[in-house]
């Protein structure tokens, strides 16, 4: 991939990612996580990973976004109203995350294999489906079915938790 | 040139978004959404690390892809899970802003 294309997909996730945490309107924060997941997913798709970037697409953007405009919609959550700012706790947080981003741009700097560009690959690989596929009911066959059993575990959570208390 | 760095600097950016909306936001929709842009920030460095280490077959390392998977299956459970939890919260106080929701607080 062009170094052209991947700063315009990573200025893209960071800004609309920015976007999310700046909005108030919670609709406005959703519309902007999911153009976010977008370019994410362009990036993805430009370190070879199809697979990755496609269920990036299906997963966040079909059904984790649907699903967290549908509960705004429900709430019928509004823009916060100018509250108040607790501009202490404020300045505390940003300069705890502002500190973490020096922390970790500094040891990336320490970290050699950072600046080498990535080493070729055989061909362009569009059978990755099938690569992880293999991995994931051989390798990784119990931790498959855990997941499986935890997904079930959440729905039936759900179920109960969103059930109307009975009178 | 692209290098891994630069997706690891991006990875780093996005995970500190999130960081800073969990930490600022009192809206607790936009917390998970913020949990969300984490997730995703470390799922970038997996997929980059993924890419670089190329084995001998010349394949990218296929273990942190179906990490990645993983990831995401979970993140969309916890995402259910939490977002039951909001519309329960909802019922009980007609509020979303952590605020207001201090009982537990001493």
């Amino acid at each position: 991939m062009s170094p052209f294309l991947f700063w315009i997909f990573a200025v893209l996730t960071v800004i609309f990612g920015a976007a999310v945490i700046l909005n108030r309107n919670p609709v406005a924060s959703a519309l902007s996580l999911v153009v976010s997941f977008l370019g994410l997913s362009a990036l993805f798709m430009s370190l070879e990973a199809f697979f990755v970037g496609i269920i990036q697409i299906l997963v966040y953007a079909g059904a984790v976004m649907v699903l967290f405009l549908f509960i705004i919609m429900l709430l019928n959550i509004r823009a916060e109203e100018q509250r108040r700012i607790n501009w202490l706790a404020a300045m505390g947080s940003i300069g705890v995350s502002v500190i973490l981003l020096v922390q970790i741009c500094v040891v990336i700097g320490h970290f050699k294999e950072a600046r080498q560009p990535f080493p070729p690959l055989a061909r362009t690989t569009t059978d990755d489906v099938w690569n992880i596929g293999r991995l994931l009911f051989s390798n990784y066959n119990l931790p498959f079915q855990i997941v499986g059993v935890l997904v079930l575990v959440a729905t039936i959570g759900v179920v109960l938790l969103s059930r109307r208390e009975p009178r | 040139m692209i290098t891994l760095g630069d997706y690891l600097v991006v990875s780093a950016i996005l995970f500190t978004i999130g960081l800073a909306g969990v930490m600022l936001r009192r809206n607790l929709i936009v917390i998970l959404m913020s949990l969300e842009l984490m997730l995703n920030a470390a799922n970038l460095s997996l997929v980059a690390f993924s890419r670089f280490r190329v084995g001998t077959n010349e394949l990218p390392d296929y273990n942190a892809q179906v990490f990645v998977f993983f990831v995401i299956t979970v993140a969309a459970a916890e995402v259910a899970v939490g977002l039951a939890l909001v519309v329960a919260l909802y019922r009980a106080r007609q509020t979303a802003d952590v605020d207001d929701i201090r009982s537990l607080k001493f």
